[in-house]
C-alpha cells in the first residue's frame, strides 16, 4: 500500500485499484475471522480487531526483544494467536454459550476493552514501526507502477484464504467444525465435541486475524488502537458478503478496499472520513439488502 | 441378556416432567419399538439414552451405566441416534454426511468398506455423493440419515420417527431396510414411532407409552392383536 | 404518616438521604470532588437515556457517545461562535441530538440484535474522524475551548463556579430522572417494554413498532445531547476524542454495571464510570520504575462488564434490590429485570425440534 502520487488518467486509476485490492485483502482477512466466529456461534466478535492488534504486538516483541527473524516470527505469531484465541473461548466465552445476542455483544465488548487496555498497559501508546516482509519498491508492469508491498499482501491473503478453504473442505476436523456450527445437536450425536469446535473456531479466527494485523501494521504504524478502523471496514466487508460467507467476506473486503481507495483518491476531502464511508456501507447494506451480496437471509438468524 | 436396559427413568424439560419412571429392555440383536401419541415421552426417552436430556434412574448399555454421560461419550460406546425430522445435515453433501457418521472412527480401511456397504444398501448415494443433502427427497434424507448412523458401526441404533412425513410406499421401503440392517448387520435397533401399524410389523418387542409411563409391553405380535392397542394406535 | 402511593418507607427514606447527600457534597468537599460529582450527574443523564433505549426498549446501542458528541459540539459552537447564553445551549443541544437520534433510528428500525450493535458501533467509530475533518467549523484536532460559564448574578457570589455547575447538573439530572420515570410508567413506557420482551406479541397487541423504536432512539439521543452539552460546559473543552468509542463503551459499561432496566441503574452506573478511572489510577500502583502505566481503566471496564453479565446480570441495582428484599424477608418478584440472564432455557412445552430441518 505504498502511496504514490496518484498518476493521472487510467494508470492512476489502476494503481489505486491495486492499492485498494491490497488494503481490501487486509480487511478481508479480518472479515474472514469475523465470519468464522459468526458461523460458529452467531455472534459478532467486536474484539476481533483488538485480538489482531495484540497478536501483532506479540510479533513485534518476538522481533524486537527475542531478535527472531521475520520468517520465524510470522508462523510463530499465528500459532500463538491460535492458542490464545482458543484460551479466550474456553475462559471467557464458554460460560456464555447459548446466551442471548445482547449478552454476547456485551461480553465481546468487554473483551475489546480488556485487550485494548492490555495492549496499552504492556506496550504503551507510542507509535511503533513494524517491519514488512516485502520490499517497498514498486515494479513497472506495462507502464503502471505497482507496489511489491501491495502484491505481497494480496498473495498472503490469498494463501490464507486457500488454506482456510482447504481446511474446511478437505479435512475431517474442518468438516466436523462446519457440521458443529450448522447442526450442533446432530453433531454431538455423532460424537463431535461441539464445544471444542467452537474453541477451535476462535483459535482459527485469532490466527487469521493475526495475519491481518501483521499486514496492516507496516502501513499504519503499530499502536493499541490501530485495528479499530480496520475492524469497521472488516465489518463492512463481512456484511457486504452476507456475514456468513467466507468467500463473501473476501469479495466484500476487496469491494470496500477499492471503494475507499478510489473515493479517497478522487473525491476531494474524503480521505479523512473514510471511516464514515465504512459506516455508510454497513448501514446501507443492512437496510437495503441485509443478506449481503452472497449470503442467505441473514436477519432471520437474529 | 438385554443390551439396553432402562429402569425407572425420570426426566424433565424445564418445569415439565416428561418421563415418570420408564423401564424398558432391548435384547441384543432384536428390534424394539416405542409407541405412543405425541407428547407421550417417546423422543425424550431416546434423548435421555443419548445423554441429550438429563434424567434420573438407570440406563445400562451392555451392562454399563450410561446415564449422565454426554452425547459424545454415548456415541463413542456405539450408540447411533437418528433424530426425528431425519437429522440430515442438509447443507452438507451426501458424501460429507457419510463422513460425519464415521467421525469417531479411526480405521480408514474399515470406513471405506462401510462406505461401499452403504452404497450397496442405497445405490443412489454413490451417484449423488456431491449433492447437498437438503435437496434430497424426504425418503432419501431418511435413508441417508440411517446410512450415516450405520457408518459408526453401532451396536445399537436409535431411530426417532423414521416414517414421519413420508408416503406409505416409502415408509414400507424404509422399514424393509431396517429389517435388513438388523438381519445382515446384527444391529440392535430401537424405533420410536407413531405409526404403530408398520412399526409393530418390523419389531420383535414393543412398548406403549402414555404421558411418560409405559402402559403396555410385550412381543410385537401380541401387542398388534391387543384390544386397546388396536383401538388407540392401529385404528381398527 | 402519609405515604406516597406504593412506595415503601425504606425507599422514601433512602431517597431523602440521597438528596441530602447530593446537596451536601459540594458544601463539604473540595473543588476536585465537586467537579467529579458534577460529572457523575452528566453521566446519570446520559445513562438514563441509554437505559430508555437499551434497558427499557431492548435496543442495544454502542453509539450513544456519538449523540453526546452532537450535543457537546452544538453547545460549544453555539457558545463560541454565536455567543448564545450557556444555559440556552443545553436544550438546543438536546433537541438537535434527539433529532439526530430519531433520524438514525429510522434505518435502525430494520435492525435488531447484533446488527443494531454493529451499526451503532460503526457510528461511534465514524463520528470523531468526521468532526475532526470539518476543521473550519469544529476546530478539528484543536477542539473548542470555552470560557468558564460564570455564576449567575442572582446567586450573589454565594457559590463557586464548580458548586454552581454541580447544582445545575444535578438539578437537570433530577428533572430528567423524573421525566424518564413518568415516560416509563406511561403507556409509552409499557409499549417500550412490550417491544423489548416480545416484538411479535407487542405488535400483535397493537403497539406501533416504528413509532416506538424511533421514539426510543430520539429520547435516548436527547438525553445524550443534554449530557454532551453539560459535559462541554463543565469541562470547558470539546475534542473529537472526547466522544470516541471509549466513551460509548463506558456508557454501555455504566448501564450494565448499574443495572439495565432499573430506575437506579443510571445513578449507580454513573458513579462507577466517573470514579473508576480515578481509583484505577490511584491504585494502579504498578509504577514500574517511574513509568506511569496507562490503560488500566479499560481493563477494569472490560472485566466489570463480563463479570457483571456473568455474576449479576441485573447489575448493582439488581443486587441492591435483592439484598433489600432479603433484609425484609420478602421473596417476591424481582424488582429489576434480568435482561442478560444466562443461557436461554429450552422451551419447556415443546419438545426440542432438531435443528437439522433446513
Amino acid at each position: 500500500m505504498t502511496v504514490f502520487l496518484a498518476g493521472g488518467g487510467f494508470q492512476g486509476v489502476i494503481q489505486q485499484v491495486v492499492f485498494g485490492v491490497a488494503s481490501g485483502g487486509i480487511y478481508a482477512s479480518l472479515a474472514l475471522a469475523l465470519v468464522l466466529i459468526y458461523r460458529a456461534m452467531d455472534i459478532a466478535n467486536f474484539a476481533q480487531g483488538e485480538m489482531a492488534m495484540f497478536s501483532t504486538f506479540v510479533a513485534y516483541s518476538l522481533i524486537t526483544f527475542a531478535h527472531l527473524p521475520y520468517l520465524v516470527v510470522f508462523p510463530l505469531t499465528i500459532a500463538i494467536s491460535f492458542l490464545g484465541g482458543m484460551a479466550i473461548e474456553r475462559v471467557l466465552i464458554r460460560p456464555f454459550e447459548g446466551s442471548p445476542p445482547l449478552t454476547m455483544v456485551i461480553v465481546t465488548l468487554g473483551l475489546f476493552s480488556i485487550v485494548n487496555g492490555l495492549g496499552g498497559l504492556l506496550f504503551g501508546y507510542v507509535f511503533k514501526t513494524f517491519p514488512s516482509p516485502f520490499l517497498a519498491s514498486p515494479i513497472n508492469i506495462g507502464g503502471v507502477y505497482i507496489g511489491l508491498q501491495d502484491l505481497g499482501v494480496i498473495v498472503v491473503v490469498l494463501a490464507v484464504l486457500v488454506v482456510v478453504y482447504l481446511f474446511f473442505q478437505r479435512t475431517r476436523l474442518g468438516l466436523a467444525m462446519r457440521a458443529a456450527a450448522l447442526y450442533p445437536e446432530s453433531s454431538r450425536l455423532m460424537g463431535v465435541q461441539v464445544s471444542w469446535m467452537l474453541a477451535l473456531g476462535w483459535g482459527l479466527a485469532a490466527a487469521v486475524g493475526a495475519v491481518s494485523g501483521m499486514m496492516v501494521a507496516p502501513i499504519v504504524f503499530l499502536d493499541p488502537n490501530m485495528m479499530q478502523p480496520v475492524l469497521l471496514y472488516a465489518f463492512a466487508a463481512a456484511v457486504l458478503g452476507g456475514i456468513e460467507s467466507p468467500v463473501g467476506a473476501v469479495v466484500g473486503g476487496v469491494i470496500v478496499g477499492v471503494t475507499l481507495a478510489l473515493v479517497g483518491a478522487y473525491v476531494p476531502g474524503a480521505q479523512n472520513i473514510r471511516v464514515a464511508i465504512g459506516l455508510v456501507i454497513i448501514v446501507a447494506v443492512l437496510v437495503v439488502r441485509p443478506s449481503g451480496l452472497l449470503g442467505r437471509a441473514a436477519l432471520s438468524r437474529v | 441378556m438385554a443390551l439396553l436396559e432402562l429402569s425407572e427413568v425420570h426426566a424433565t424439560y424445564g418445569p415439565i416432567k416428561a418421563l415418570h419412571g420408564i423401564s424398558i429392555e432391548v435384547e441384543e440383536g432384536k428390534v424394539a419399538t416405542l409407541l405412543g401419541a405425541n407428547g407421550a415421552g417417546k423422543t425424550t426417552t431416546l434423548r435421555s439414552i443419548s445423554g441429550m436430556v438429563h434424567g434420573a434412574g438407570s440406563i445400562r448399555f451392555a451392562g454399563v451405566e450410561i446415564l449422565g454421560r454426554t452425547p459424545e461419550q454415548v456415541a463413542k460406546l456405539g450408540i447411533a441416534h437418528v433424530p426425528s425430522g431425519r437429522g440430515t445435515l442438509g447443507q452438507l453433501t451426501v458424501w460429507e454426511n457419510l463422513q460425519m457418521g464415521a467421525y469417531l472412527r479411526r480405521d480408514r480401511s474399515g470406513v471405506r468398506q462401510d462406505q461401499e456397504r452403504a452404497i450397496a444398501y442405497f445405490p443412489w448415494i454413490g451417484q449423488r455423493r456431491a449433492q447437498l443433502a437438503g435437496t434430497l427427497s424426504g425418503g432419501e434424507q431418511q435413508m441417508l440419515a440411517m446410512a450415516r448412523a450405520l457408518m459408526l458401526r453401532p451396536r445399537l441404533l436409535l431411530l426417532d420417527e423414521p416414517s414421519l412425513g413420508l408416503a406409505p410406499l416409502v415408509v414400507r421401503d424404509i422399514f424393509g431396510i431396517i429389517r435388513t440392517i438388523n438381519r445382515e448387520e446384527g444391529t440392535t435397533i430401537l424405533i420410536v414411532e407413531q405409526n404403530a401399524n408398520v412399526a409393530l410389523r418390523a419389531a420383535d418387542a414393543a412398548y406403549v407409552l402414555e404421558v411418560g409411563r409405559v402402559v403396555l409391553s410385550g412381543p410385537a405380535g401380541e401387542l398388534a392383536t391387543h384390544e386397546s392397542v388396536r383401538k388407540s394406535y392401529l385404528g381398527n | 404518616m402519609t405515604r406516597v402511593r406504593g412506595a415503601p418507607l425504606g425507599v422514601l427514606g433512602a431517597a431523602a438521604v440521597g438528596v441530602v447527600v447530593l446537596i451536601g457534597i459540594p458544601l463539604v468537599t473540595d473543588t476536585f470532588t465537586t467537579f467529579e460529582f458534577a460529572n457523575v450527574a452528566v453521566f446519570v443523564i446520559a445513562l438514563i437515556g441509554l437505559n430508555i433505549l437499551t434497558g427499557y426498549s431492548g435496543q442495544i446501542s454502542i453509539g450513544n457517545g456519538a449523540f453526546m458528541a452532537v450535543g457537546g459540539y452544538t453547545a460549544a459552537l453555539l457558545i463560541k461562535k454565536a455567543g448564545v447564553p450557556y444555559l440556552l445551549t443545553i436544550p438546543i443541544a438536546g433537541v438537535l441530538a434527539g433529532l439526530a437520534g430519531f433520524l438514525f433510528g429510522i434505518p435502525a428500525l430494520r435492525l435488531s440484535g447484533i446488527y443494531l450493535a454493529l451499526a451503532t458501533f460503526a457510528l461511534a467509530l465514524a463520528l470523531p474522524p468526521v468532526i475532526n475533518n470539518y476543521e473550519r467549523l469544529t476546530g478539528g484536532n484543536g477542539g473548542v475551548i470555552l470560557r468558564a460559564a460564570g455564576v449567575p448574578d442572582f446567586l450573589g457570589g454565594a457559590l463557586s463556579n464548580e458548586q454552581y455547575l454541580y447544582y445545575l447538573a444535578w438539578s437537570l439530572a433530577g428533572v430528567l430522572f423524573v421525566f424518564a420515570r413518568l415516560i416509563i410508567k406511561s403507556g409509552t413506557g409499557r409499549a417500550f417494554m412490550a417491544l423489548r420482551d416480545s416484538e411479535t406479541a407487542a405488535v400483535a397487541s397493537g403497539v406501533s413498532l416504528a413509532y416506538h423504536k424511533t421514539l426510543a432512539f430520539g429520547l435516548s439521543a436527547f438525553y445524550a445531547g443534554v449530557a454532551g452539552a453539560l459535559l462541554a460546559i463543565l469541562s470547558r473543552f470539546v475534542h473529537p476524542d472526547t466522544f470516541g468509542l471509549p466513551l460509548s463503551i463506558a456508557l454501555l459499561t455504566g448501564i450494565v454495571v448499574g443495572g439495565l432496566g432499573a430506575d437506579l441503574g443510571p445513578v449507580l452506573g454513573a458513579v462507577f464510570v466517573v470514579w473508576l478511572p480515578y481509583f484505577a489510577e490511584k491504585t494502579a500502583g504498578l509504577r514500574l520504575g517511574g513509568v506511569v502505566i496507562p490503560g488500566k481503566p479499560d481493563i477494569i471496564y472490560g472485566a466489570a462488564l463480563i463479570l457483571i453479565v456473568f455474576l449479576a446480570p441485573s447489575g448493582v441495582a439488581g443486587l441492591l434490590a435483592r439484598a433489600g428484599a432479603a433484609y425484609r424477608g420478602v421473596r417476591g418478584r424481582a424488582v429489576v429485570p434480568d435482561l442478560l440472564g444466562g443461557p436461554l432455557v429450552v422451551d419447556p412445552i415443546a419438545e426440542p425440534a432438531d435443528e437439522a430441518q433446513t
